[in-house]
């Protein structure tokens, strides 16, 4: 049951073989197995769950049918679903309940999927390796020593243990892409306002998309297409083109589809058994008929610099509103003063990591700074979309690494955040310019899964799915199940 | 003293007159339970968006076509960071470099008194930008405590930033009332200013006369009525000028106002100023005005009413100002005038007894219990010489703020309709000369104040219901005719 897939699970609760509410209790029943050792969740509700899980088989009862109606999926801890823990990763949050629920998650129950569990992360998903989590890092389930990567660590790991077909993660600067690489897993990161930010507790606004994840292409789509579409409650929302081409996604021509490689990313830093993965995949493209092209996006190489300008000034105001007063933790004491509590709040509650951002994003807004720090990572951002834009004059889509080497062992980072910062450094770019990007497996490296992605212009959210479906229906890389 | 000028810009924060907040649904009214009319948007929760509230944008655009300034065609919203209890996000959302509004011009009445003899005036309006208000911190509530209130929190206000082109706490407390007028008639604020609808902040600086550069400025806070404005800056004046002629120098600082004790008092240095770091809020995107927003008819602003009052109800400017000192006051006359068929007999009545009854009482026109058609049927009975003057205010007029609602069953019930019957009237009058044949004498000898006695005896006679104009005509025909 752990790796049906959910075309099967659908095929099951159409026939009544299966029930919504078995697959809630056989996927409560995974984590409470193997989640001693993998670490990926950080909270079930399970009378909750199964009530979601009844109504849905209600409706299934009743001849309802959809691409989520009674399939099991995890949340990213940052994503809010009302009345249950919502950490964000964070022992600032310990102990919040979400009162509310996120437009994602209230659409997601709309269409009838039931939420299983809410997921580990890096603290306010900043983090490549999911290490940053307050709450202990979450194991890859294709060699537990090694990281899963991040921040939507526990997302992946639900989905490559086999505790439910779908999760949800969050993308700042790569963080479903990079555990979906590390995981075997196929993840989109949306043109940026594809899905709403409305309840997703925010790290870094103007780069943050909800990202679905799944082993493939497909089941990517089945999530998107129940989730997409503008929103009243996010100004920066957008509809996606083609919606309706998501369910049931078919594959696209290949032949004659123009796959450029930016030269930049594939220089030096790539692992020769990465490098060694993608070029088989690319090779199967070019097989299918797709022509490969060089290409340029010369600003790649400011692109960490002007990513992490960015996000660390806009985490430092997004986090100001943790402050002890209104809820979360609050460290009070008596006879102390306001700036008192908020400091002992704030110096109590954040990690390393989330601190380090703070300081960093203050100091880069900073009077005498912001033209030197952040105007100029902006200035950096314009080039960089105008890279990409000059690119796919050339090319219908871009491939690349999604990271320079496999998932790492545990701690190998931790103590140099600047090591951790650049395996970021294929992530951010679509990020910066608000394009989407989906990873999917490509291959294996030493018995650790290569992820590779596509990247394509504004709104080709849909497109890109097409064509990671021909391509899986060319590969068994997304088959493959790590052993546990 | 005389050696320097005043210079002085005001910067008002107008509540705008909306249902809801600036970027959430919730509402703003005034006085509910605290912390009552919060949301996740507000609050500051995790995972909350603003969303603009488009009503908003197109009060600021009436008052920026009512300005006559640019309506940026692109503005940005930006975040003001800085922490305190009342400021859930940990930052004020606010606009950036450019403003929705900007470069517009407040024309003051054209009272000479105001300044000298140089005319009318106009101030410069510098920028009008949205930008949502904290919450309310309570320091005296609880002992030992304070006590936030976010039921404030994201309401909407349009701060207006005025040019320094003041020169006198007199000017500027014409430039507010002005201002305040113009938001009311334009029917974005409410006006209210001790809800804090309207509050001002003032700036002020001296220079010595005939001299260009600014003089050091000071910024003082919360002056919440017109008055205060003008205590406020008359006392700021004169501590400044006392230092300066001593060959002191100012500092650049933050004064509060304290009506009680009539003086300013230091609140911050400015050189200890908060670092806002402010940044383009990523929230929200730009904020877009077409042009065919900028069309359409605003509503008649308070210096065309006037003209018209003018025009057409023959009535003084002074009396068309005064009628024009609220919108509710200028639109209740605006319907007195409408149901009693008499314009200049409506602009007397809302200058007379109508605002001495609220003077007296302390009250707005809103409070007024008479409806505009009730008084207009009074006002008609004295037009129409069915009741005198004299007893419709002092007996009918009364009745009706007691909740008496017909002025013509009243009068009829009560028996004060005026005797108009001009065959009575003389027979009435004459009796009066007969029986006071000395002062008939006298006033034929010359003494042409006792015509005056004359007529009140026949008043009196009459028990105050006569027609008075026709008392007067009869009289002059009896005492022309032997």
């Amino acid at each position: 049951m752990a790796w049906a897939t959910p075309n099967s699970m659908r095929e099951g609760l159409a026939a009544g073989d299966l029930s919504a509410e078995g697959l809630v209790q056989a996927g409560l029943a995974r984590i409470q197995r193997l989640d001693g050792r993998l670490e990926a969740v950080l909270s079930t509700d399970a009378p909750r769950s199964l009530e979601q899980a009844r109504i849905a088989d209600a409706r299934l009862a009743g001849g309802e049918r959809g691409p989520v109606l009674g399939l099991p999926v995890v949340l990213k801890d940052n994503l809010h679903w009302k009345g249950t823990p919502c950490t964000s990763g964070s022992r600032i949050l310990a102990g919040y309940r979400a009162p509310y629920d996120a437009t994602v998650v209230a659409r997601l129950l709309q269409a009838g999927a039931v939420p299983l569990a809410k997921a580990n992360m890096d603290e306010f998903a900043m983090g490549s390796s999911g290490e940053f989590s307050a709450f202990g890092p979450a194991r890859n389930p294709w060699d537990t020593a090694r990281v899963p990567g991040g921040s939507s660590s526990g997302s992946a790991v639900s989905v490559a243990a086999g505790y439910a077909p779908f999760a949800l993660g969050s993308d700042t600067g790569g963080s479903v892409r990079l555990p979906a690489s590390f995981c075997n897993l196929t993840a989109l990161r949306p043109t940026y306002g594809v899905l709403s930010r409305y309840g997703v507790t925010a790290m870094a606004s103007s780069l943050d998309q909800v990202g679905p994840i799944a082993r493939t292409a497909e089941d990517v789509a089945a999530l998107l297409g129940v989730m997409a579409g503008a929103d009243p409650l996010d100004a920066t929302s957008v509809d996606l083109p083609r919606q309706e081409a998501l369910w049931p996604l078919r594959a696209a021509t290949l032949k004659g589809l123009r796959v450029g490689l930016p030269r930049e990313y594939f220089g030096e830093g790539l692992e020769a058994g990465v490098r060694e993965a993608i070029e088989g995949a690319l090779q199967r493209f070019k097989d299918a008929g797709a022509e490969l092209v060089e290409v340029d996006l010369p600003h790649t190489r400011y692109a960490i610099d002007a990513y992490y300008l960015v996000c660390t000034s806009e985490v430092s105001s997004n986090l100001s509103r943790f402050d002890g007063l209104r809820y979360g933790l609050s460290e009070r004491v008596e006879g102390q003063t306001l700036a008192e509590l908020m400091a002992l709040t704030r110096n109590a509650g954040f990690g390393a990591e989330a601190k380090r951002r703070i300081l960093l994003g203050t100091f880069c807004l900073s009077k005498g700074h912001y033209d030197a720090f952040y105007l100029k990572a902006l200035k950096v951002r314009t080039l960089i979309r105008q890279d990409f834009l000059k690119a796919f004059e050339q090319v219908d889509v871009l491939a690349t690494p999604v990271s320079p080497t496999v998932a790492f062992p545990l701690g190998a980072k931790l103590d140099d955040p600047l090591a951790m910062h650049l395996a970021d450094v294929y992530a951010v770019g679509a990020p910066l310019a608000g394009l989407p990007a989906l990873a999917f497996p490509a291959g294996f490296s030493a018995g650790l899964p290569v992820g590779m992605q596509l990247m394509g212009p504004a709104l080709s959210d849909v497109r890109l799915l097409e064509l990671v479906q021909a391509f899986q229906e060319r590969t068994d890389y997304h088959l493959r199940t790590p052993e546990l | 003293m005389s050696a320097f000028e005043a210079v002085i810009g005001l910067e008002v924060h107008v509540q705008l007159k909306t249902k809801s907040k600036l970027f959430c649904a919730c509402p703003t009214a005034y006085g509910l339970p605290p912390n009552s009319a919060t949301c996740p948007v507000c609050l500051g929760l995790p995972g909350a968006l603003p969303t603009l509230n488009a009503e908003t944008v197109r009060m600021a655009i009436r008052l920026g076509r009512a300005l006559e300034a640019r309506i940026q065609p692109r503005s940005t919203f930006y975040r003001k960071q800085y922490f305190y209890g009342d400021l859930p996000k940990g930052y004020q959302i606010t606009q950036g470099p450019v403003a929705i509004v900007e470069e517009g011009t407040l024309r003051l009445p054209g009272d000479a008194a105001v300044r000298g003899a140089s005319g009318p005036i106009a101030c410069g309006i510098e920028r009008a930008h949205l930008e949502e208000d904290a919450g309310k911190s309570n320091h005296d509530l609880h002992d030992g405590a304070t006590l936030v209130d976010l039921n404030r929190a994201g309401v909407a206000l349009l701060e207006i930033v005025g040019k320094p082109d003041l020169r006198s706490p007199l000017e500027a407390m014409e430039y507010l009332k002005s201002l305040h007028r113009l938001v009311t008639f334009l029917g974005i604020c409410d006006g209210n200013m001790e809800e804090g609808s309207f509050r001002c902040d003032a700036n002020v600086s001296l220079r010595k006369v005939g001299t260009e550069p600014f003089g050091t400025r000071v910024e003082i806070k919360n002056l919440n009525s017109f008055n205060n404005v003008r205590r406020a800056l008359e006392f700021e004046i004169l501590r400044q000028g006392r230092l300066l002629a001593a060959g002191d120098a100012l500092t650049p600082e933050t004064r509060g106002w304290d009506a009680d004790k009539g003086e300013t008092r230091i609140q911050r240095s400015k050189e200890g100023a908060h670092d806002y770091r402010f940044f383009p809020e990523p929230d929200l995107p730009t904020l877009v005005i077409e042009p065919a927003e900028l069309k359409g008819a605003l509503p008649e602003l308070p210096e065309a009413r006037a003209q018209r009052f003018m025009a057409s109800h023959g009535l003084s400017e002074f009396e068309a100002t005064t009628l024009l000192q609220s919108r509710p006051f200028a639109e209740y006359f605006e319907a007195l005038a409408t149901a009693s068929g008499h314009a200049k007999a409506a602009c007397n009545w809302m200058l007379g007894e109508v605002s001495r009854h609220l003077n007296d009482h302390g009250l707005g026109i809103g409070a007024l219990p008479v409806a505009p058609e009730v008084l207009g049927a009074l006002v008609r009975l004295v037009e129409d010489r069915v009741l005198n003057l004299t007893t419709a205010k002092d007996t009918v007029f009364p009745a009706l703020l007691k909740g008496e609602r017909d002025p013509a069953a009243f009068v009829a019930a009560q028996g004060l309709g005026q005797v108009s019957d001009r065959g009575a009237i003389e027979d009435l009058v004459r009796g009066i000369l007969a029986a006071n044949p000395d002062a008939v004498a006298q006033f034929r000898g010359g003494r042409a104040n006792l015509r005056g006695f004359l007529v009140g005896q026949a008043m009196k006679a009459g028990g105050g219901k006569l027609d008075a104009r026709l008392v007067n005509d009869v009289l002059d025909a009896e005492l022309a005719k032997a």
